[in-house]
């Protein structure tokens, strides 16, 4: 029950963690240093979340481990988060779009697991989900902005979210951590709120003047830890200093 | 969806103020650029309150502030220099006189 | 306005600092304390901006999540504090965007020590504890500068850079209890980063052009070879607390000073990468272009969705 937990929270908590690890490489590199602090924050936010979910499972643990060896120590089968967060910032049409794809339902989610009979787990999704409105809320601020802005900004966006759709089915898959966590009351059943998701997502793609996509191909993977190739590169970059110096305090 | 690329604008200023907490005033905290009131609300929340500096924002586009001249400041400021009357302290009271 | 009455109101503007009154942007001032506070503060403001990318380079592959988490506050805060700056410098009637222009195309400087490369972990330790002390040095006494915005930005930036060098010396105190690797590691960031850092404080007063009118303008307090030399005598007794050396064989204690002696700097380095032709120059400035022409398109679909939706405002009100 135990480890089921802990390969529960991962399921969330990776998503969390490659998302802003993906936000994290565009520091100073943004539009303007405005937005670059925007990005940033929302970075933050979710590193801290990642800190209080990993900390969780380490003490859930019965090998000696911490926060950091789950983040940096797994090998890339072991990550089990969803294939679109660790797509990469092709542009700031793909940066927000993935992200308002993602918070979307990263809101929903956390509204239903500060019901989770798990203490540790509600208390996460309480603090977590105030961070998570205003990150819902600026993605979606800058979706109108960007679909509704120029012909150059509507085609890019409509672009990235042609491109990055394919990957929102999988948000709803359950696995069997999952199952057995829903089945526990620990767990939230994400199919509940899939119908809401779409029809969230569409209503501000519209309101932003963009094409909902029609497309019924959907790409998995992430969940049962088979990643895109992007994945590699990224967790080459993330593990570097503790693949290179292994067991050393930092 | 209109194009007007040859007329380029760039994102006015904003002036920024802060309630640090409630009973206090907003105060001038500093200015960014933003392209509208929402987003001037969004980036003065990350760029001024990052250390829990505020429990309310306002933000206003500068070129709606009108200012004073400071080559006026004589007329405008000094005449109330000599109105002492106007100050508690003007006025002469014995020491027995308390509560006031 | 005749020369008399401009050197008349140069008078008054004098004595007003001498007061240590502050400056406003709308008060009269000589064209000149325009044109410095406006070189100055931008060129702050941009150090700043392109300071966050030496450090920024290690945020993807910081070692644990509490550093990663620290390091990206910290290269956010400097975002936050180039935004204080270029706002400070915007009251002064020039725009953000003349002031891009400026460094984009390499009119505009920016501290040379960001175009330095930042080759192993421990440089971002090395950056926090030196780079950060030295900049602390220098903006310190600015918070008492004459021109009222730019005080007031650095008032702000002051109280927020204090956990950088904090968070920089951790991170040495950490390597240089660690292992031999790690020690060895700090050391080498020490040997590279230590001159470049006493350059920071600019050249030897005898060969600084600006020292005088910055003195009465108070837009410095003390010369350049003072805050050198208190930085390293601030520093020499923090590397012995990391066991770390300095790497500077004429570095010894003066009893009669009661300072430090220490060793030339070399010179020709310092103006190599002033010219433009340090190891990151090119690099450091064409990212920053990247990042601004790259942008360029989502600014301008902010602006043009804000006067959409100002439109429609108007038409539904009508």
């Amino acid at each position: 029950m135990k480890d089921n937990l802990i390969q529960y929270i991962l399921g969330i908590a990776d998503n969390s963690l490659i998302l802003g690890q993906r936000l994290g490489e565009l520091t100073g590199h943004g539009p303007a240093p405005e937005i670059d602090i925007a990005i940033t924050n929302i970075s933050l936010d979710l590193f801290g979340q990642v800190r209080s979910y990993f900390q969780y499972a380490a003490q859930l643990s019965d090998k000696d481990i911490t926060e950091d060896d789950i983040a940096f120590l797994r090998t890339e089968r072991e990550y089990v988060n969803v294939l679109l967060v660790e797509q990469p910032n092709t542009d700031f049409g793909y940066v927000i779009t993935r992200q308002f794809l993602f918070d979307q339902f990263h809101y929903l989610l956390l509204s239903a697991l500060q019901q989770s009979t798990d203490a540790t787990m509600a208390a996460i999704a309480k603090k977590s989900i105030k961070e998570v409105s205003y990150h819902k809320r600026f993605s979606a601020d800058w979706m109108k902005r960007l679909g509704d802005g120029t012909k150059e900004s509507n085609q890019r966006v409509q672009q990235a979210v042609n491109d990055l759709w394919g990957y929102t089915n999988e948000l709803f898959m359950l696995t069997d951590a999952d199952k057995q966590a829903i089945a526990e009351g620990i767990g939230v059943d994400v199919t509940l709120f899939k119908k809401e998701y779409y029809e969230n997502v569409a209503a501000i793609l519209e309101e932003a003047t963009l094409e909902v996509p029609t497309q019924a191909f959907f790409q998995k993977g992430g969940k049962e830890g088979v990643h895109t190739e992007h994945m590699g590169y990224l967790l080459a970059d993330m593990q570097y200093m503790q693949r290179t110096y292994p067991g050393m305090k930092w | 969806m209109s194009d007007k690329k040859e007329q380029k604008k760039n994102w006015p200023l904003w002036e920024v103020f802060v309630r640090s907490k409630n009973g206090l005033e907003h105060r001038h905290f500093g200015s960014l650029h933003a392209a509208d009131a929402a987003m001037a609300l969004e980036n003065a929340r990350d760029v001024y309150t990052r250390r829990n500096e505020g429990v309310s924002i306002w933000v206003v586009e500068s070129k709606h502030i009108t200012a004073s001249n400071p080559e006026h400041n004589g007329e405008l400021f000094e005449p109330a220099n000599d109105k002492v009357y106007r100050h508690p302290t003007f006025y002469d009271l014995p020491d027995e006189v308390k509560h006031m | 306005m005749s020369e008399k009455e401009i050197k008349n109101l140069e008078e008054i503007f004098d004595q007003k600092i001498a007061r240590d009154e502050k400056i406003e942007p709308k008060d009269w001032m000589p064209e000149k304390y325009r044109q410095t506070h406006i070189r100055q503060m931008s060129q702050h403001a941009h150090s700043e901006i392109v300071g966050m990318l030496p450090e920024g380079n290690w945020i993807s592959r910081a070692p644990s999540l509490r550093r990663k988490v620290a390091l990206l506050a910290k290269v956010q805060d400097e975002a936050g504090h180039g935004l204080y700056l270029y706002s400070a410098t915007e009251t002064l009637g020039v725009s953000r965007e003349e002031l891009y222009e400026q460094l984009h195309s390499g009119k505009a400087k920016y501290s040379s020590i960001f175009n330095y490369p930042t080759v192993t972990w421990a440089d971002i330790g090395a950056i926090g504890w030196l780079v950060d002390g030295a900049a602390i040095i220098n903006q310190v006494p600015l918070c008492n500068t004459s021109f009222g915005p730019y005080a007031r930005a650095m008032v702000r930036v002051c109280k927020e850079e204090s956990f950088h060098q904090r968070q920089g010396y951790e991170i040495m105190l950490t390597l240089s209890k660690g292992t031999k690797a790690q020690k060895e590691m700090a050391q080498d960031a020490l040997n590279r980063w230590w001159w470049p850092s006493l350059m920071m404080f600019g050249p030897t007063d005898d060969k600084s052009t600006h020292t005088a009118q910055s003195m009465k303008w108070k837009l410095k307090r003390k010369t350049n070879d003072e805050l050198r030399q208190q930085f390293i005598d601030q520093t020499v007794p923090q590397a012995e607390i990391l066991g770390l050396s300095i790497p500077d064989k004429d570095l010894k204690w003066n009893e009669e000073r009661k300072s430090y002696d220490f060793g030339e700097i070399n010179w020709d380095e310092f103006w190599q990468v002033v010219k433009g032709h340090g190891p990151c120059n090119r690099e450091r400035l064409q990212t920053r272009v990247n990042a601004w022409e790259n942008g360029a398109w989502v600014r301008d679909a902010a602006m043009a969705y804000a006067e959409k939706n100002a439109e429609r405002k108007i038409k539904k009100a009508v």
